[in-house]
């Protein structure tokens, strides 16, 4: 085998993909409008793929392909297609809303970012480099997705917080080698499936309450926000 | 039951541990069989004849494995990778021959007296499941095995408890008995817990042969103390137990006061004497504490009680703190290198735990054969039982004087061996335990004195004079059934009374292996006398004493009836005593105890008394209102369930959050484990 001419290009573009979702996760906790935050969903997915693909080309795993597919299809695709729809339908593309300022979520993004990194770095300090990275990265995503379903009042955006969660999850799974592709191909459908549930809910919600705003909901429970 | 006492002699050889685990299955059969009768009339006899046919062969079994060499298996049960480990030691064997005789008596007694349970469907699968949870317990040979049949005892004993849910209090009777039963075994899994160690050493044979270092014991001390002790009845921890023993079926009541409670102090032993290594000097001290205080707060709560089952509970935990200070008499001992006292000490509360378990047994029994003939444990309306009930009379009796430690009978056995004990104290060195041990033994006697004012009472008062109420009046004796369980009962009370020699003798594998020493043999005395610790010093004879009490009441009564009654006498119309023929002006229970009610109980247990005189000319009776309450209550229970209702109300809050809100603390509890693990070296 000849000696590759950058010796740690697999490591270094892997270690990019992975930065550039964790970037894109932090730039979806400072999108006001839901139009801009569903794009920016696709791209992550996006990334996602990409990352994904990469990782099936440095492992040789041909079956990754298929994930990265799956992914640029449903989350690339068709659900930010659905979502888009969704928002238009029920008229709330304008809406602007966030429960916590975009200052302090950022730096709460960052603060987690950095946790995930302090967290992962030292429990994985044995395991491959390449996989080390990606699992801090994964967490950070993960952990990102959280932090945007718990700041947002919107039920959309606490949908894409949910799928940029499991974005995370899927990155953290890729990157671990050995990961079978049934659980991949259920996981990705346990995700649409609860996209059309939630999506089913949204509009129920939205018939009764006429709002998809979540405090509405405890309002009527006779919650004490 | 003689019969299969020879085959279990004859098979021997670590085979009655099988036995044992056959008896245990046995138990868990007929509970489905109870199960699939439900409420058919043939369900009684088959259910507590069954019952009893096991428990005759759990007590051969239990009396062939205290001669036998003990035997362990492990069964593929239980935890995965673990298994469940049995075995059969003297000490288990020795408390197996407890359970199941009471379990036999129990059995018997209920084939009548269950006759008059309305609903028989919530007490039958209950009973034979109870009675093979205590076996359980006493075979298990590791923690899982142990806290499982634990918890199965007071799951089966609490089902007992509230069978009878319509009658008022029982509800919150088994409210407090299941908190205090899941407190208590707490605290005894936290105890097995420290006892197994980091290394998982969950059988009882690993965690002995451990060692434990200097803290661990001590802990484990402490829990056991309060795990077991909360069980058994130790005060603080005793006040779910005059409201849940009374609260159950006279049968049931007594196997939870007589062997139940029996089962702790196996606890108690088993972790304490046998897992937790060498004790230390001070380990007697909180244990004799404890039971000193235990004994004289219980006999004088008794005192203060009007029914007739509460006075029993009540007094269920005096003799628990007697077995206590048997108990911690043998640490003492054993902590200072005093073996052969240790060896006494030991045998005198493994004797009271007998004994107990025969006389407190047969007091429900009778307790149970008054309400069943009058429909009351009042005693403010019973009176003159014995004309009415001659058997019950007779054997309440000889349980009365048993359990007030009157010779020649068990109870005074036993304590006279325990107060033997105590008059050794002088030759422990340690200062504390010198000055500790003579104060327990003044609070014991008091107890006792008081214990015998108690039975006087509920005696004299119940069963002596005339009838208060017209329910006493027509009162009836009970069945056959009841009365052959309790004539056996009072019969093995007098047995070991007059020879306790060869109990004492029986006991000794038992404590030889727990002190590392035995008491001298005593059948080789001569003429029935036990010796314990030299002829010089101290030796009782029962069968001497019961003589000479025969002999000179015999007399007293030939003497009274040949010159005394013969006579035709004349008596004034106004009589001192009994100026009038109603049977209230006779002494009554409450007034019986009044003197030692206004001097021991007025600070302590703030007793007061209430007088409302009617108004000149107002022709209603006057009322006197006797109120008291319990210190434990007062100080430790109510403000714990006030602390735990405002934290609970402040939690409450936590049911209307917003989705958001819960999210957050999902959120933020899995940052907050994030940074323990980042922190975290």
């Amino acid at each position: 085998m000849p000696q590759p001419i950058f010796p740690h290009l697999v490591f270094d573009v892997a270690h990019l993909l992975a930065g550039a979702m964790v970037l894109i996760s932090l730039m979806m906790l400072y999108q006001g409008r839901l139009n801009a935050l569903i794009k920016v969903f696709a791209l992550q997915a996006v990334a996602l793929a990409a990352s994904v693909a990469w990782q099936a080309q440095a492992q040789h795993a041909p079956h990754l392909y298929v994930t990265a597919v799956i992914a640029i299809a449903f989350k690339g695709v068709v659900i930010p297609v659905a979502l888009h729809r969704m928002v238009a339908r029920l008229g709330i593309h304008r809406q602007v809303e966030t429960a916590l300022a975009t200052g302090p979520t950022m730096l709460a993004g960052i603060g987690l970012v950095a946790l995930a990194l302090v967290v992962m770095l030292p429990v994985t300090a044995t395991s491959d480099p390449l996989a080390r990275e990606d699992l801090a990265f994964a967490l950070s995503v993960v952990l990102l997705g959280l932090l945007m379903m718990v700041t947002r009042r919107n039920a959309v955006s606490q949908i894409i917080g949910f799928m940029s969660l499991e974005n995370g999850l899927i990155l953290a799974a890729a990157g671990a080698r050995g990961m079978p592709l049934v659980v991949e191909i259920s996981v990705a459908f346990s995700v649409l499936i609860a996209f059309i549930v939630i999506g089913v809910f949204l509009f129920r919600i939205r018939e009764r309450f006429d709002t998809v705003d979540v405090d509405a909901l405890d309002r009527f429970r006779g919650g004490r926000a | 039951m003689g019969d299969s006492a020879t085959t279990a002699m004859a098979i021997g050889d670590g085979n009655a541990l099988t036995v044992a685990l056959i008896v245990i299955l046995a138990f868990a059969a007929t509970s489905v069989l109870a199960l699939a009768l439900g409420r058919r009339p043939a369900g009684r006899p088959l259910v507590y004849g069954a019952s009893a046919a096991i428990a005759a062969a759990g007590f051969a079994c239990g009396l062939a494995a205290l001669f036998d060499a003990p035997a362990a298996r492990v069964l593929p049960l239980g935890l995965p990778l673990i298994g469940a480990h049995v075995r059969l030691d003297t000490l288990s064997a020795f408390f197996i021959l407890v359970v199941n005789l009471g379990g036999v008596a129990a059995s018997l007694y209920a084939i009548g007296y269950g006759r008059h349970e309305h609903s028989p469907e919530r007490v039958q699968p209950f009973f034979p499941a109870f009675l093979g949870a205590m076996n359980l317990v006493l075979v298990a040979g590791d923690a899982y095995t142990f806290l499982f049949g634990w918890e199965l005892m007071s799951l089966a004993s609490w089902a007992m408890v509230v069978a009878h849910d319509k009658a008022a209090d029982n509800l919150r009777a088994g409210f407090i008995y299941i908190v205090m039963a899941t407190f208590g075994t707490l605290m005894l899994m936290l105890a097995f817990a420290l006892l197994a160690g980091s290394s998982g050493a969950y059988a009882f044979a690993d965690m002995a042969g451990r060692p434990h270092g200097a803290l661990v014991p001590a802990v484990v001390l402490a829990l056991a103390l309060v795990g077991a002790g909360s069980k058994a009845g130790l005060v603080p921890l005793h006040v779910w137990l005059p409201l849940a023993h009374p609260a159950a079926p006279s049968h049931v009541s007594a196997l939870m006061s007589g062997v139940m409670t029996k089962v702790a102090v196996y606890g108690f032993i088993r972790i304490v004497f046998d897992l937790a290594g060498p004790p230390a000097w001070w380990w007697g001290i909180p244990v004799l504490a404890a039971g000193g205080i235990t004994a004289t707060l219980g006999v004088l709560q008794a005192m203060l009680q009007a029914d007739i089952k509460r006075v029993l509970a009540f007094s269920t935990i005096e003799n628990i703190g007697i077995i206590f200070v048997g108990l911690g008499l043998a640490l003492a001992f054993k902590g200072n290198g005093l073996e052969a006292a240790g060896a006494l000490a030991l045998t005198a509360g493994l004797f009271h735990a007998l004994n107990h378990a025969l006389f407190k047994s047969l007091l429900f029994f009778g307790a149970g054969a008054v309400l069943d003939a009058t429909g009351t444990g009042d005693l403010e309306k019973l009176g003159g039982l014995i004309h009415r009930m001659p058997t019950t009379s007779v054997v309440m009796l000889v349980g009365a004087a048993a359990i007030s430690a009157l010779p020649p009978l068990n109870g005074f056995a036993s304590e006279w061996l325990t107060f033997q004990a105590i008059l050794l104290s002088p030759e422990l060195a340690p200062w504390g335990l010198k000055l500790l041990v003579p104060a327990v033994g003044a609070l014991l006697a008091l107890a006792a004195a008081l214990a015998a004012a108690c039975f006087v009472r509920l005696y004299g008062i119940g069963f002596l004079g005339r009838a208060r109420s017209d329910a006493a009046a027509g009162a009836h004796e009970v069945d056959r059934w009841s009365r052959g369980a309790m004539i056996g009962l009072a019969t093995l009370c007098v047995l070991a009374g007059i020879l306790p020699g060869p109990v004492i003798d029986t006991l000794q594998p038992v404590v030889a292996p727990l002190i590392g020493a035995r008491m001298p043999m005593q059948s080789d005395v001569a003429w029935l006398s036990i010796i314990p610790v030299g002829e010089s010093r101290s030796s009782y004879n029962g069968l001497l004493v019961f003589i000479f009490i025969v002999i000179s009441a015999g007399l007293a009564a030939l003497l009274i009836h040949r010159f005394a009654s013969r006579a035709l006498r004349r008596a004034p119309a106004w009589d001192c005593g009994f100026p009038s023929s109603d049977p209230a002006t006779q002494y009554t229970a409450s007034s019986f105890a009044q003197p030692i009610r206004r001097v021991f109980a007025t600070g302590l247990f703030r007793a007061r008394e209430q007088v409302t005189l009617p108004p000149p000319g107002d022709l209603s009776p006057a009322r006197i209102r006797l109120t008291e309450d319990d210190p434990a209550w007062r100080l430790i229970y109510t403000p714990i369930g006030q602390a735990v209702g405002t934290l609970s109300e402040r939690a409450n809050a936590l049911h209307h959050l917003t989705i958001r809100q819960y999210l957050g603390i999902v959120f933020a509890a899995l940052i907050l484990l994030l940074l323990v693990l980042a922190i975290w070296p």
